[in-house]
């Protein structure tokens, strides 16, 4: 018998599936992709199309500058067929619009996370396991030490630190990722303590997700804020533009933030342990779940996490992808 | 009232040194008796000593955490703190009781005497009742220091302001208060009675000199001394007796008896401030020689034969019981040469740092490039009319140290770093060439930028073959330059040389792997 060929492989172009004549977050421009979510690391300018679920799009818009021909939404869990191959979008809970995307051929199964955490976050779809035989995973928090407390707790926290600073006449100020990120704190915070405002590269985002701003304020050159919570993108971090918010108290809001030393090394004063990555943890349960038989590890610390599941009994290895990096510096 | 472990949290998250002062004094004020001991204790980078090895401790968390113990190695590799790995694998739930350290204290001193499994009992019960914060910092106490980015002398302002006691004297109770029991904010307050304290004064520490010693002003208005490669000490003779300690304000008379001998001859009521050598002949030798006498318990008399030591004076803190410290520097070598010449003690044994004549600083330059010849590592510089003035004050005091050796060095190995440097690889070592091969002669952890380091650590990732366990091989292609003050023949390295503080001076991005230095440069180094 000889092997047949892989429903899905890497190629130079990104993680592809011969069969359809498809690619799955390329990582160069390609004719046909398919979009796990909008961070840049999975969604990259240049293809020729782009399918993916539908919160997706605005954001496909908005920062690859894609045009609504080029683009195509799906529901989850609605079906599609691409040369006889049957694909799917499924909730993966790890930023609003983000999917798992089933490819299934000849009764095999495939499912690629992309990044997903297993923790509802109060904006995103939760991560739905799916059953497959093949299970392509991130991992990047696929060490024991990390290991998530309730995200209630972390919020709880956050506003204590606010409310300290605001009483000692200092701003707030938290770095979040515009996409995401932004979102799930927008989404928590305690309105009442005092002034939000919002990066303008957070605000487009929201506005293109449809979210209500309305209560926020959107950062401007003359815009003074004691007191205030800042919501900026990490970017902004470090420049010019916070010092017009100067006193203030600098916040990040990270599953990193979880190591002391890479806490000290970003410079941040307050570091709170939120993460829209899965935690090693949820990894391993949403390995089990799927009931896969095969997983490929695609990002973060994968070398010890596929050591971990063959321990119990998983065939598991490494792919090598341009996906997030080894270990440091967080994918979005 | 705060315990323990959130004052360690709150100061390692303020850069602001006047925080920390208040956060300290705030906890000393409050803190229950033999606490507060304990407290300073740790707080000024004191250890407890270790009831269980790193190793064990590794085992303990495995087998607690479930973990295998190859995983743990990775998290920590991750992590880059042993304490904090197993606070996040083994915690267990907070009693919600106010930690005490005393009691802390007195767990991690009772495992000395127990047996190994009742120690890795004990350690495993007290993991179960304590938060993940808690138990890193039970883990640092466990480990060894707190290094929480606290000096000695914050620590001693903080307790002056809880004290109400000015620094100078907090600082002198300190060290004449040798047991910790007996360290109380009453007790630091008091005035330590004359004689019987045979506690040295604060050391007067120096500052690298960065800039052109020409900015330092006129030549005559400074003292040149060599800078000599040994320890740096006090011998403090009060009250019949001798004491001889180091700047780490260790008492380290018992290593040293030859000097407690010749010490006795010294007048009644005197410290002097200099640096123990070992002797090469008549001649102050490496401090390689020094090393051999150093962290024994015991003295043998071959030993003492073998490598004998020697003391350089170069100042003198009290003469006559009296406090010499607000005198010019000038004032006090003229003191220290008359008591040294009336001691009638061998040059050998106890002689005055000479003062190294010089009219221009062009000439002193030139000089120091020779220091090494002279069993020196370069100039100290002190301002003639210096004050004595304990810690690291800027401005009168400056250590200009000869060029150190280098050589070029090509990049084989990595290592995760730790603290600050967690996750990434910051921990190299270097290798020169030997007949086609590169064999390893130096590590080296510091001397690269920021940006720098973020470089080499991609560069790292990206060019390693071998991803398990904590050392990286990595392809040999990037050359840095090595320096290190001192280099000696050794059997037990494969390169044949042992090199002493080496450091990263630059990356040669221009040089090829293929044009790094030889072993034979580094032998010629030896002679």
């Amino acid at each position: 018998m000889f092997a047949r060929e892989p429903l899905l492989r890497v190629t130079p172009q990104g993680l592809y599936c011969p069969r359809a004549d498809v690619h799955i977050d390329p990582w160069q421009p390609v004719k046909r992709a398919l979009i796990t979510h909008a961070h840049s690391d999975h969604a990259r300018p240049d293809c020729g199309s782009y399918l993916a679920q539908r919160e997706t799009l605005p954001i496909l818009r908005l920062r690859l500058g894609a045009q609504p021909s080029q683009l195509q939404g799906v529901d989850y869990g609605e079906e599609l067929f691409i040369n006889g191959v049957r694909f799917s979008f499924h909730p993966a809970g790890h930023v609003p619009g983000s999917a798992q995307i089933l490819a299934e051929a000849d009764g095999e199964r495939w499912v690629f996370s992309g990044d997903y955490k297993t923790e509802s976050d109060g904006v995103s779809r939760p991560f739905e396991p799916v059953r497959c035989d093949v299970f392509i995973s991130e991992c990047t928090f696929g060490l024991p030490v990390f290991s998530w407390r309730p995200q209630a707790e972390v919020f709880a926290e956050l506003h204590e630190w606010w409310r300290r600073n605001q009483a000692a006449g200092v701003s707030s100020v938290v770095c979040a990722y515009a996409l995401g990120k932004a979102q799930r704190l927008l989404a928590h915070l305690d309105r009442s303590v005092g002034r939000v405002i919002v990066h303008s590269s957070v605000w487009e985002v929201c506005e293109a997700l449809g979210h209500d701003l309305s209560g926020f304020e959107r950062a401007n050159s003359d815009i003074r804020a004691q007191g205030a919570l800042v919501v900026a993108p990490p970017a902004a971090a470090g420049g010019a533009w916070l010092n017009r918010f100067s006193p203030y108290s600098l916040a990040s809001l990270s599953g990193w933030m979880a190591i002391r030393g890479m806490r000290r090394r970003r410079g941040v004063e307050r570091g709170f342990v939120l993460s829209d990555h899965a935690d090693f943890r949820g990894l391993t349960d949403a390995v089990a779940a799927t009931g896969a038989s095969r997983v490929l590890l695609t990002h973060g610390y994968t070398a010890p996490f596929s050591r971990w599941l063959c321990e119990k009994g998983i065939d598991a290895r490494e792919l090598d992808t341009a996906f997030g990096s080894e270990d440091g510096e967080e994918s979005p | 009232m705060t315990d323990f472990v959130s004052l360690y949290f709150a100061l390692s998250e303020t850069s602001s040194t006047s925080q920390k002062v208040r956060l300290l004094t705030e906890f000393f004020g409050a803190a229950p008796q033999g606490e507060l001991g304990w407290a300073v204790h740790l707080l000024r980078g004191e250890k407890l000593e270790r009831g269980l090895s790193s190793s064990q401790l590794r085992q303990l968390c495995a087998e607690v955490s479930g973990i295998p113990p190859w995983l743990l190695e990775e998290s920590y590799q991750v992590v880059g703190d042993l304490a904090e790995t197993i606070s996040k694998l083994a915690a267990g739930k907070a009693s919600g009781e106010r930690v005490s350290l005393q009691k802390w204290v007195e767990l991690v001193r009772s495992l000395r005497e127990a047996p190994l499994d009742e120690r890795m009992a004990k350690v495993a019960e007290a993991w179960r009742h304590m938060s993940e914060a808690e138990s890193l910092v039970f883990n640092k106490l466990l480990t060894g220091g707190l290094r929480i980015g606290v000096s000695r002398g914050l620590v001693v302002k903080a307790l002056a302001a809880a004290a109400g006691a000015d620094e100078a004297q907090v600082s002198q109770r300190l060290l004449s208060l040798r047991d910790v029991r007996e360290i109380s904010l009453p007790a630091l307050a008091e005035q330590g009675s004359g004689s019987e304290n045979m506690a040295p004064y604060p050391f007067c520490l120096a500052h690298p000199l960065e800039a052109e010693p020409q900015q330092l002003g006129e030549p005559e208005e400074w003292i040149a001394e060599w800078k000599w490669d040994g320890i740096r000490a006090q011998i403090v003779r009060r009250g019949g007796r001798v004491a001889v300690w180091s700047r780490g304000e260790e008492l380290v008379t018992e290593s040293f008896p030859e000097l407690e001998l010749l010490s006795q001859k010294l007048p009644e009521g005197c410290v002097l401030d200099g640096e123990i050598v070992a002797l090469d002949g008549d001649e102050p030798a490496a401090f390689s020689r020094l090393q051999q006498r150093l962290n024994r318990k015991r003295i043998s008399i071959t030993l003492l034969k073998q490598i004998p030591v020697g003391f350089i004076a170069y100042d003198l803190l009290e003469l006559n019981s009296e406090d010499l410290r607000n005198v010019p520097l000038g004032v006090r070598r003229q003191k220290l040469a008359a008591i040294l010449e009336k001691a009638g003690i061998s040059k050998r044994d106890l002689r005055l740092s000479p003062e190294v004549e010089f009219c221009q600083w062009q000439q002193l330059d030139r000089m120091r490039e020779g220091a090494r010849e002279n069993g020196a590592e370069g100039f100290m510089l002190k301002s003639r009319d210096s004050l004595y003035i304990g810690g690291r004050k800027r401005g009168s005091w400056w250590k200009w140290k000869a060029n150190p050796y280098s050589v070029d060095g090509v990049l084989v190995y990595a290592q995760r770093g730790h603290g600050r440097r967690a996750g990434l690889f910051t921990d190299y070592t270097f290798a020169v060439w030997k007949d086609g091969e590169l064999v390893p002669f130096a590590k080296a952890y510091s001397g690269l930028t920021d940006s720098e380091i973020r470089e080499v650590d991609a560069f790292v990732k990206a060019h390693t073959k071998e991803r398990f366990g904590p050392v990286r091989p990595v392809e040999p292609q990037l050359v840095f330059e090595i320096g290190f003050e001192g280099i000696q023949a050794s059997r037990r390295h494969k390169s044949g040389v042992a090199v002493r503080f080496p450091r990263i001076l630059r990356w040669r991005k221009d040089k090829p792997a293929s044009e790094a230095d030889t072993v034979e440069t580094l032998r010629q180094l030896t002679s």
